[in-house]
């Protein structure tokens, strides 16, 4: 029995064991990857000597490192398929499985799906891959990439591809001219400045790639692969194709959990509720870093700390004064970090097309191949919901579980409705939360 | 609350059991409205197995295994009406099925029980059966593991898609001018003899006949109507794999390829009351069962998984009944949406919008209870 | 289609995509060898048989199921390349 499992060692999940290991508590961290790093620190250890991929990506390296020391038991390229709470039950796979008093869920991000005509093709993938491809491979893609979306990421891996002797031939910009303005006003960014000026060195670094600004109407069209890229106005030849709008919180456990959750008005999206410290609508579950609502690495590591801390206190290794005092500089650390989001959520705001898609046509659920036409009918039909789709169309029945059409499906149906998209529930995940076979379950 | 609407039958409910007989009575002619509540709700016609299963049903009341044999009769009827009404293909599948037993001792059962409902069934509707020894059944199944002794097999069993069903009913309804009103629960109703009005998403129907089939629902329901649905909700949870080419050539109890070719292994009992969470445990036990019925399954990836609620009575039996206090007022209830939906829709519908449930259906009333519990 | 920077991450160890071998970096998963061999699909869907390479790289989105060392419908995106490995296209449905 541990004191504290934490699933997922990125920034929040590698910076709550470090914490929860120096109060003194028993931790098991688990992740899929061989690796701790997260995403954002994917393959670190292997590859911080490289250059290309940017000073802040090798400053992960001691937060791996100081995981590594922490005296956490790590159980990488391990799965989570079902969590009980209330028992502290964690099933995993492969390898048996493990209780913990309390349980930490740092499962972080994905890439806000991109369902545009052709996004099925072979060759069109999301820029999250391109940088994972980068990081574990030291891989950059061959031939005429393009590069279409929006959001810091698209920099970041248009600057990094361009050190690699990469350039992009063509980035598709897709955020809508007034939008520098409204961020602005939205605030931030003169507290979140040090982010800022960072961006802006990306932006500096970027110079001389060809840019479209303002980009609407994006299609991917080849014959078996993709080897075009259309917009409103324009059209170009491509090999590969890198679409970006954004990333989500991995919701998949957090709702299958049943936990609380609430619209994130801001960046479209659902997040599980929590409180100051992490703490989730069940008693026994904390949810920090991006799973808990977009705010990047730095205010990850904060959440992290600061759930870890909660952890301590509520298994009685830290008094409420010990909390109050160790929790105040996190919490301004955290502040800080999080400083740039309203400016960044405004400029960056997905744009209704990208949310639900006009065309009818477009392929919406890429498992069963349900096309977003197929769920405006079944939504006229009378499905209120992506839970009543999924037993109409088979959206979310597929492997990926509704992990990449959930949040689309939802918002056609709202769409059609005529309701706000915060009317229309998430679809309600089910376990096993990742395939296993029935020879692995049977042999429980 | 708006100015009432008027339909010839309000249908409350929305799964199988309710958009069959929507469906059955939107064809005789009648202008219907189906109640239903909204994405999250109990809904055993999500979660349920798709078997059209006779071998299972009716053992100790010949009235239900005679009902079920003539729903199973009738699905052809309704799966061919569907695709003429729709264009929909349920995946209809009736190869007759197999019951696996895994010991002497299962086999030796089920033989009795088989026995028994053959006994039961007359000469009327004469039930046919054979227990198959393993070395025929592996003829049949060449995958069966070592384990297996043998089957209970009947000719009257087979599968179709539960889901592609609800699908295709509720299309078929809408499209024979039913009026489907989703996130309706029941907030009110006024009951007279052939005179219902129910309160309903702010809205307000009324009609000379209202038909209960609310599953789980009914129990609150039924009363308000002069009727009882002493059901209670009965937990089973359902693993699926991924896809494989075609491999089976018939459904058995616990295992079925799906049209899709996923395997659907099941299914697992819990008194649990409303609980739908997720038992490793139970999950296990499943998956066990699967494996030493099909050794090959060991190395599938299970996919999905979950669990529902089935709409149980008290006895195991179906009910049906008119209201004798407020005629017009319909009740079914059942474990069994997909089996009984042939019947449902093509023998029970037609009596409601008759007005009068026929004799056979009599043995399935309510009143059943108040005679056993009054003994 | 991708490339190696053997000045980052020399390619050292050998697999086989559909059969070809081909040099990859220590740490790169099965779906990355399938685009650093420029396959033209990693599966092809059991609905439509569609051609698909991998979109997410990380977990999420299941098209990058590969037939790994002879076992079908693996998400190649979270297997680490070992040597010798053998990584085909998923064509369609299993086959058992």
């Amino acid at each position: 029995m541990f004191d504290l499992a934490i699933i997922g060692a990125g920034p929040a999940g590698m910076a709550a064991a470090v914490e929860a290991r120096a109060l003194g508590l028993s931790v098991l961290v688990v992740d899929e990857q061989p690796a701790p790093g997260g995403q954002v620190f994917r393959a670190v250890e292997a590859a911080h000597g490289d250059a290309v991929l940017g000073a802040e990506y090798s400053a992960g390296l001691g937060l791996v490192e100081s995981f590594r020391r922490s005296g956490a038991t790590f159980r990488p390229g391990t799965t989570l398929w079902h969590l009980d709470p209330d028992a502290g039950e964690l099933s995993l796979t492969p390898g048996g499985p493990a209780q913990a008093r309390r349980v930490l869920l740092a499962t972080g991000a994905q890439e806000r799906p991109v369902p545009i005509a052709g996004w099925t093709l072979p060759g069109v993938m999301g820029m999250g891959a391109a940088q994972i491809m980068l990081k574990t491979a030291g891989a950059v893609p061959a031939g005429r990439v393009v590069l279409a979306g929006q959001g810091p990421l698209l920099w970041l891996l248009a600057v990094q591809l361009k050190r690699a002797g990469a350039a992009p031939v063509l980035v598709l910009e897709t955020t809508p001219k007034g939008r520098l303005g409204a961020a602005f006003r939205a605030g931030g960014w003169f507290r979140g400045r040090a982010l800022l000026l960072k961006g802006l060195g990306l932006l500096r670094e970027a110079r001389g790639l060809a840019v479209v600004r303002a980009v609407t109407g994006l299609r991917a069209e080849g014959a078996g692969r993709v080897q075009r890229v259309a917009w409103d106005g324009g059209s170009a030849a491509c090999d590969t194709l890198l679409l970006h709008e954004g990333v989500v919180p991995a919701t998949q456990v957090p709702l299958a959990l049943g936990l609380e959750h609430a619209w994130d008005a801001a960046q479209q999206c659902w997040r599980p509720v929590v409180d100051d410290y992490g703490a989730a609508s069940h008693d026994r579950v904390a949810v920090a870093g991006d799973g808990a609502g977009i705010g990047g690495w730095q205010a990850a590591v904060a959440a992290g700390q600061l759930a870890a801390l909660d952890a301590a206190h509520r298994l009685g290794r830290l008094t409420a004064a010990g909390l109050a005092q160790r929790a105040a500089p996190v919490r301004r650390m955290h502040a800080e970090a999080l400083a740039l989001r309203p400016f960044l959520d405004a400029l960056y705001a997905p744009s209704a097309a990208v949310l639900a898609p006009v065309d009818d046509q477009v392929m919406v659920c890429r498992c069963e191949e349900v096309t977003a036409g197929q769920v405006r009918a079944a939504a006229r039909l009378g499905a209120q919901g992506p839970n009543q789709a999924k037993t109409f169309l088979r959206t979310g029945m597929g492997a990926c579980q509704g992990r990449m059409c959930g949040a689309t499906v939802a918002r056609l149906i709202a769409e059609i409705r005529g309701v706000a998209p915060e009317t229309v529930a998430p679809l309600r995940p089910r376990a096993p939360y990742k395939p296993l076979t029935v020879g692995q379950l049977a042999g429980l | 609350m708006s100015a009432p609407e008027s339909f010839q039958a309000i249908i409350v409910g929305g799964g199988l059991v309710g958009s069959a007989i929507a469906w059955g009575l939107a064809r005789e002619g009648l202008r219907c409205v189906l109640l239903d509540e909204g994405d999250i709700a109990f809904r055993a016609s999500r979660g349920n197995f798709g078997l059209v299963w006779a071998q299972s049903k009716g053992q100790g009341a010949p009235h239900y295994q005679r009902w079920t044999r003539y729903s199973a009769n009738a699905w052809p009827e309704l799966a061919r009406e569907l695709a003429d009404a729709v264009g929909a293909d349920v995946g209809l599948h009736q190869p007759g099925g197999v019951h696996l037993c895994l010991s002497d001792k299962e086999m030796a059962d089920r033989a009795d029980r088989m026995a028994q409902m053959a006994r039961e069934a007359g000469n009327s509707l004469p039930f046919h059966y054979r227990m198959i020894e393993a070395p025929e059944l592996r003829g049949m199944l060449p995958q069966l593991g070592p384990s297996v002794v043998g089957a209970s097999f009947t000719p009257y069993d087979g599968h179709v898609d539960p889901l592609r069903l609800l699908h295709a009913l509720h299309r078929a309804f809408t499209g024979a001018g039913g009026v489907y009103v989703p996130n309706a629960k029941v907030e009110r109703s006024d009951a007279a003899p052939r005179d219902f009005r129910v309160m309903a998403a702010g809205r307000v129907f009324e009609a000379p006949r209202v038909v209960l089939a609310a599953g789980l629902g009914n129990a609150a329901l039924a009363p308000e109507f002069g009727l009882s649905a002493p059901v209670r909700p009965q937990q089973g949870q359902v693993l699926v794999t991924e896809r494989v080419a075609p491999i089976f050539t018939m459904p058995t109890t616990s295992v079925r390829q799906t049209m899709q070719g996923s395997l659907l292994l099941g299914d697992s009992v819990a008194e649990v009351g409303y609980d739908i969470s997720q038992k490793p445990a139970v999950m296990a036990e499943i998956a066990k069962r699967a494996v030493l019925s099909f050794p090959f399954i060991a190395r599938l990836n299970i996919v999905r998984a979950w669990s529902a609620l089935r709409i149980m009575p008290k006895d195991g039996v179906a009910i049906y009944d008119q209201s004798e206090r407020f005629p017009g007022a319909f009740t079914a209830n059942c474990h069994s949406g997909v089996t009984l939906a042939g019947a449902h829709a093509r023998l029970l519908a037609p009596m409601i919008a008759a007005g009068q449930l026929d004799g056979m259906l009599d043995p399935f009333s309510a009143r059943r209870f108040d005679v056993r519990d009054a003994a | 289609m991708y490339a190696t920077r053997p000045e980052a991450r020399p390619a050292t160890v050998e697999v086989f995509v559909d059969g070809v071998a081909v040099m990859v970096p220590a740490g790169a998963s099965a779906a990355a060898a399938v685009l650093l061999a420029g396959a033209a699909a990693i599966r092809e869907t059991s609905i439509s048989g569609a051609p698909r390479l991998p979109y997410c790289m990380m977990g999420v989105c299941f098209d990058c199921l590969a037939e790994v060392d002879g076992a079908p419908n693996v998400q190649a995106c979270m297997v680490a390349v070992a040597p010798g490995m053998r990584i085909s296209r998923q064509r369609g449905a299993r086959h058992v």
